[in-house]
């Protein structure tokens, strides 16, 4: 992740600092970054290293943002290795008393009960397990939702993209345009600002709740109404760490249709986030049903407020890179509300990947998981039309970057 | 519309009334020389002098201190001005062709900070005239003025066009006198057949009133043809016939003669004898700078004097093959003869000169050029016409500044020491009479501290000016470019301009003089100056420039000849693979050089690679200076002339930044690449669709549609900022101070610096001597320590990574810790050391208070997310209540990229008021004065004597 060259620190070392922490004891040593091994040999080491043999052990640790996540195999391991800077920090929990809170539980257990085998395919086999695990957050950074969809008028759509800890770019530009208001005066021509192109790839696009030509309202929940280009395009950088916009989409066939009455329950928040869907979609209908849109209601105010968006990093002068405001451990998202998958939509094609697979995601590599490794697949071999789409955008060569 | 974030705080009516006493905004004055001057005018009777801008503004100046504006509404340039002799009336000529009546009116009185001031006097514009096209004429150019003639008598206004006609009008009405119209057929009629010979007579060139007979004004047409015309009896007086192109007249005070100049460079004097009615011949004939062809004369002057021969004063008439590029004018008495040659072209010129009818002579005492850069002011009655420095209308931009800064409350030593050197500088230059403009009275009180402006240019030399009242003068200039051996002969010393080369020019013809001080052309680009810094306690002051090189100065009043130390620091320390391409260094001198009294350099410090200083920081207390490049700060000890810390801020991955400034070379690279990507791609896309394109005509119209859609609006790509921008490693701010970075307990020496990617980097400074903390724990220990040590204490990465643009340390009770010297000389309150420090950090986009020494965010402000505006500019400023003597607050200023200035308080970070004033740069030349202080405001505060009284006349 290039997150970890920005890590102001020029030392280079080809060793990585390892410190390990089992219950109250650690231990430190060293790898060496270019030959780090395989998992099974790092996981032979740590028992070693720990003097606990034959203890389960349920391996942790504390990235660049300061997530907790796991090490469980030899993809996410060499992860851990290569985003060192330079410490590595390990936590190690044995497995009987491991807190599955903290983050997802083992990719072994995950290969028999998928995500979506859990929920869709074999509802009855895994009713034993209390919660019912929907996704692993932990192991997901959510990248786009829609929220305020009750407090919003229908015409309208407000979307959260997080920047934070993606690789993808946001990948949208935006221009000046006018759009016709009705008023008291009759219909009045106004200005207003516009998504004008998407960077295939990016994540405005891979969301799909953005659209070339959809006017852009609010920026984090201030009115653009009255400002130049130049100032959306300065708030909108200075919020990209977790942007919110406020569109009236170009098509407004897409739009979440809310079935009447205001009912709790969490049936009523399934069927009011029902999304119609008529308009073309790049993929097939029914893979784009197995990956629901991740319609959130009645969103906390105090989360678009957090401080999420600006950690800034401090670090010490013995090099160890802490975030401020939140130390790793403590790392949960209480504050994030349950993502719930919305079984009764018909297609989303809006959100096929809404979800996209952290570079950190213990995504098994067998890709028993259908909708994922199809998420996956469309990323990677973009259909014939797609194709064109992208040509086409590229052609246009009167961009201006910032 | 659906807001989710309800912030506004409740208005608590009594802060609101204290920031009231606190903060009002006021545009006070623009110092400098405005932009783009078009016309000049001169009032004998106020002694006022008017100047009209290429934008619209109308600027009128007497005295020292006494200045004020108008403004058109059309933002259209100013052609001419008349004054109304006495009357405190103008009258404009714009280019669109009307013309404008302008008053001077008292404003109605106001209070300012809690005391009743007396209304200002302003110019208003009181009504405005243009001339109808004449109906059934084609084009309306022949109804376009070409010249005004205010009648002495100040009644009348007489209109030259360029279709010949002459026009009256009536003042101050300013209504047309139709049946008076003088057409040109009227004068033809009686000229002699072989003149007239079916030609026009060209536009109206020149009217002037006779000097003695009231009623009669002399016509000049392009042609040649000069016609006496008497108003009264509407007949042609006399005619002079003559036969080259007319430029201008002049008349001699006696009104016996009057002479004429010439397109071909010449002038004429022809003789004005009653009942001779037509002269063919004037008596003289002269084209000085002749025989070879000569440019225009555009304007000339004949003074008589007491003393003899009259003084002849013209603009142009160069010889066009030599000469012609130049901008000349020439002062001719008797034997004596000088062309003054400009660097800038000549607007308009006139003389001071005895207006009172019952004089004998002119008895011309300054000649006043207005230049399209500055304003040269001649002394006419010291032998050898020496110029007079002038007390206003400073060409700040004589050399192009390339920055600037502002101190205030000069101690009083430092401001004599300064105001002694600047002296010694000028003594030979200029003669010391007094100011020939001096109308209306300044009645400013004296301003109860000095202000310094200093301010750095392109040719290495730094100005220093007095900047505490309305007016801005020249102190004192310091050359840096005596440090280095640069490409200019070595014994042209620019400091001292010697007078060899006028002495050499004398046998020359024309006999050139250099006059005035705009001189756009630098020698060397890299001796520009970047970065300025003045401890005005200690009279240190560090000065940084385009190649690296970073100037420690210290003042001194005597002359003194010795070879400048030079210290090289390596920015980028290990760092390989790098290479510079940018410009080399600067060489110094290897010789000892003399520096006159002033500021004397005692110190160069060398960054490598050279490239140009971004930021300075001095702390003369501990003897230390911080310097930073695009590439990395460094910190020097100039008393033990030891480096003490160099760091480099690049980013690994980024090798842009090595190549130069801007990297040209890398721009270049990259646009030919796409351009070379864009035509294959379109060639490739061009194939293509010609293929696919279905052949239907409302799909290839659409398509079509689709691509100028795409090709017109102007897009703007929304990302994050990266980290492998090429200018991240730019170092934007340093600061030092005595705080809380280790641990909470021992305070000390600090150095603070911010990048371009907002990293911010902190270093504990050991400074043998100083910090009460560490040293004593200590004890003995420290004194084997001689030098001064850094040790990295925090690196700060701001998530934003916007640019840093002003980092500040506040003390325990939240205000900013004094500048060094002014705890130790109780010039200011101690900072409150007892309690916790923090840092505010201050990005382009966000304001941050940070706790110290565990650096955790206490309070921030996210401008550009609320208001979509980035931040330019910082300050801490100490507010003054106008109500309560004793009441003052610290409050951060903040100037943004849309020209507003917003305020917050510290270290709260609340907003406290905004106001919208649109600074943008609209004169290069000029600086705008405002005030946020309802208390201390600086403006011009005068009266003028009128003929009639200081009231706006009822609206006609």
């Amino acid at each position: 992740m290039n997150k970890n060259q920005r890590v102001p620190s020029n030392r280079s070392l080809s060793a990585v600092e390892v410190k390990s922490k089992f219950g109250a004891e650690f231990r430190r040593f060293s790898l060496d970054r270019s030959k780090p091994g395989r998992f099974d040999e790092f996981y032979g080491l740590l028992q070693h290293v720990h003097r606990i043999p034959n203890v389960e052990l349920l391996v942790g640790y504390a990235d660049v943002h300061g997530d907790l996540l796991p090490i469980n195999n030899d993809d996410n391991y060499h992860k851990a290795i290569s985003t060192a800077s330079p410490l590595l920090r390990l936590f190690l929990q044995r497995k009987e008393e491991a807190d599955y809170t903290a983050f997802g539980t083992d990719s072994l257990t995950r290969k028999k009960n998928t995500v979506l085998s859990a929920v869709l395919l074999r509802p009855d086999t895994n009713r034993k397990k209390p919660p019912v695990i929907i996704s692993l957050p932990k192991d997901f950074r959510p990248v786009s939702s829609i929220i305020d969809v009750d407090i919003l008028p229908e015409t309208h759509r407000r979307v959260r993209l997080y920047k934070h800890g993606q690789e993808k770019p946001l990948g949208f530009y935006i221009r000046d345009g006018s759009s016709v208001r009705v008023t008291p005066q009759g219909l009045e021509k106004v200005p207003g600002i516009f998504i004008s192109r998407m960077v295939p790839g990016g994540l405005a696009e891979s969301t799909g709740l953005l659209a070339v030509n959809d006017e852009v309202l609010e920026v984090n929940g201030i009115e653009v109404a009255g400002k130049s280009l130049d100032q959306v395009t300065d708030m909108m950088i200075a919020n990209s760490h977790n942007l919110i916009i406020t569109v009236k989409p170009a098509n407004q066939r897409n739009n979440i249709v809310r079935s009447g009455g205001g009912g709790g329950g969490g049936a009523a928040s399934g069927s009011s986030g029902r999304s119609s869907d008529s308009g073309a979609s790049y993929y097939g209908v029914g893979a784009a049903a197995s990956m629901p849109s991740h319609i959130i209601q009645n969103f906390p105010v105090g989360e678009l407020e957090s401080d999420e968006d600006d950690e800034d990093l401090v670090i010490e002068a013995g090099g160890e890179a802490e975030p401020i405001t939140r130390a790793p451990s403590n790392y949960s998202m209480p504050s994030l509300p349950r993502y719930e998958p919305h079984l009764n939509l018909r297609t989303a094609s809006t959100s096929a990947s809404a979800y996209s697979i952290n570079a950190n995601g213990t995504l098994p590599a067998s890709g028993s998981s259908g909708s994922l490794s199809y998420a996956n697949a469309t990323s990677t071999t973009p259909s014939p039309d797609r194709a064109m789409e992208k040509r086409s955008l590229e052609e246009d060569g009167t961009v201006i970057t910032l | 519309m659906m807001k989710f974030r309800f912030r506004r705080q409740g208005t608590d009516p009594q802060r609101e009334k204290i920031k009231q006493e606190l903060f009002a905004f006021n545009k006070t004055v623009e110092h400098g020389f405005p932009h783009q001057p078009s016309a000049l005018a001169f009032d004998p009777k106020l002694q006022l002098m008017a100047i009209g801008t290429k934008s619209g503004a109308i600027k009128v100046y007497g005295a020292p201190g006494v200045e004020f504006t108008g403004l058109h509404k059309d933002t259209t340039a100013v052609t001419q001005i008349h004054f109304l002799p006495g009357q405190g009336r103008l009258l404009s000529l714009l280019d669109d062709n009307t013309i404008h009546l302008w008053e001077l009116v008292a404003g109605a009185p106001r209070e300012v900070g809690g005391v009743k001031k007396e209304g200002v006097v302003s110019l208003q514009e009181v009504g405005n005239y243009s001339l109808p096209g004449r109906p059934g004429i084609e084009s309306c150019s022949a109804t376009r003025v070409t010249v005004l003639l205010l009648l002495r008598s100040c009644d009348l206004l007489c209109i030259g066009t360029e279709g010949g006609g002459v026009y009256f009008l009536q003042l101050p009405r300013l209504s047309l006198k139709d049946n008076h119209t003088l057409l040109q057929d009227q004068v033809t009629q009686s000229l002699p057949d072989d003149y007239r010979c079916g030609k026009s007579l060209g536009p109206v060139e020149s009217l002037q009133e006779h000097p003695q007979q009231s009623g009669k004004i002399l016509i000049g047409y392009s042609r040649g043809l000069v016609v006496l015309w008497d108003l009264s009896t509407r007949h042609a007086d006399q005619l002079f016939l003559g036969k080259q192109q007319l430029e201008s007249l002049v008349w001699e005070r006696t009104g016996n003669l009057f002479v004429s100049s010439h397109n071909d460079g010449g002038y004429s004097v022809w003789p004005v004898t009653s009942g001779n009615t037509c002269s063919h011949q004037p008596v003289t004939s002269t084209i000085p700078y002749g025989p070879f062809p000569c440019k225009a004369i555009s304007k000339i002057l004949w003074r008589t004097t007491q003393t003899g021969s009259p003084v002849l004063l013209y603009s142009g008439g160069m010889p066009r093959a030599s000469y012609g590029d130049r901008h000349c004018l020439t002062i001719q008495q008797d034997k004596d003869h000088v062309t003054l040659d400009f660097t800038s072209r000549v607007i308009d010129f006139f003389t001071v000169h005895s207006t009172e009818p019952e004089k004998e002579f002119d008895d011309p005492s300054a000649l006043v050029v207005l230049l399209e850069e500055e304003l040269v002011v001649i002394d006419l009655q010291t032998p050898g016409w020496p110029s007079l420095p002038t007390p206003y209308l400073a060409p700040l931009h004589s050399s192009a500044i390339t920055c600037s800064c502002h101190i205030s409350s000069v101690p009083p030593k430092l401001w004599e020491r300064l105001v002694n050197a600047g002296k010694a500088q000028q003594g030979r230059q200029h003669t010391h009479r007094s100011w020939p403009i001096c109308g209306g009275k300044n009645l400013a009180p004296p301003p109860k501290q000095q202000e310094l402006l200093l301010t750095g240019h392109e040719d290495g030399t730094v100005r220093f000016w007095d900047a505490s009242g309305v007016a801005l003068t020249p102190l004192y200039k310091l050359s840096t470019a005596n440090v280095f051996h640069t490409d200019c002969d070595p014994s042209e010393d620019p400091q001292d301009p010697s007078d060899d080369p006028d002495m050499q020019q004398e046998e020359e013809w024309p006999p050139f003089r250099k006059v005035g001080c705009f001189d756009p052309y630098s020698d060397d680009p890299r001796l520009g100056i970047q970065k300025i810094s003045l401890c005005k306690y200690s009279n240190k002051l560090v000065v940084a420039g385009t190649a690296g090189q970073v100037i420690v100065l210290g003042l001194s009043d005597e002359r003194s000849d010795h070879l400048v130390d030079v210290s090289v620091v390596d920015l980028l320390q290990d760092r390989e693979g790098f290479t510079w391409k940018g410009h080399d260094r600067l060489e110094p001198r290897l010789k000892p050089a003399p520096f006159p009294p002033g500021f004397q350099p005692l110190v160069l410090v060398q960054c490598l690679p050279p490239a140009s200083v971004t930021a300075v920081a001095l702390h003369a207390e501990w003897n230390l200076i911080a310097f930073g490049t695009s590439h990395g700060f460094g910190l020097f000890d100039y008393h033990r002339r030891n480096a003490v810390l160099a760091r480099c801020t690049l980013h690994p991955n980024d090798s842009l930044a090595m190549e130069g400034p801007l990297s040209r070379v890398k721009s270049l690279k990259k646009s030919l690449r796409q351009s070379f990507r864009r035509i294959r791609k379109s060639r490739v896309s061009g194939k293509k669709r010609t293929i696919t394109t279905p052949t239907s005509k409302v799909q290839e119209a659409n398509a079509a549609l689709a691509e100028q859609e795409e090709v017109a609006p102007v897009q703007r790509r929304i990302e994050p900022r990266s980290a492998d921008d090429s200018l991240s490693g730019v170092v934007r701010c340093l600061c030092f101070a005595d705080t809380f970075l280790r641990d909470g307990t021992h305070h000390g020496p600090t150095l603070w610096a911010g990048t371009n990617s907002g990293s911010v980097y902190a270093y504990a400074l050991e400074v043998p001597g100083v910090g009460t903390g560490r040293v004593c724990e200590r004890g003995g220990a420290s004194e084997s320590s001689v030098c001064v040590e850094a040790v990295l204490g925090k690196e700060i990465q701001l998530m934003h990574r916007a640019p840093v643009v002003s980092i500040c340390v506040l003390d325990g009770r939240g205000k900013p810790l004094p500048d060094p010297y002014e705890a130790s000389q109780d010039l200011a309150i101690t900072p409150d050391m007892t309690n916790a420090h923090s840092v505010l950090i201050a990005s382009e986009e966000q304001l941050k208070v940070f706790s110290l020494p565990k650096v955790s965010a206490k309070t921030k402000f996210k401008l550009t997310a609320h208001e979509g505006c980035r931040v330019r500019k910082v300050a801490l400023v100490v507010f003054s209540s106008t109500a309560q003597e004793d009441y003052s607050e610290h409050t951060l200023v903040c100037l943004t990229n849309l020209g507003d200035m917003h305020l917050f308080n510290i270290p709260g970070l609340r907003p406290q008021v905004r106001f919208r004033v649109c600074f943008y740069l609209i004169s290069p030349s000029e600086y705008e004065r405002f005030s946020l202080s309802a208390k201390v405001i600086t403006e011009p505060l005068f009266s003028v004597q009128l003929d009639r009284p200081l009231e706006p006349t009822p609206a006609r």
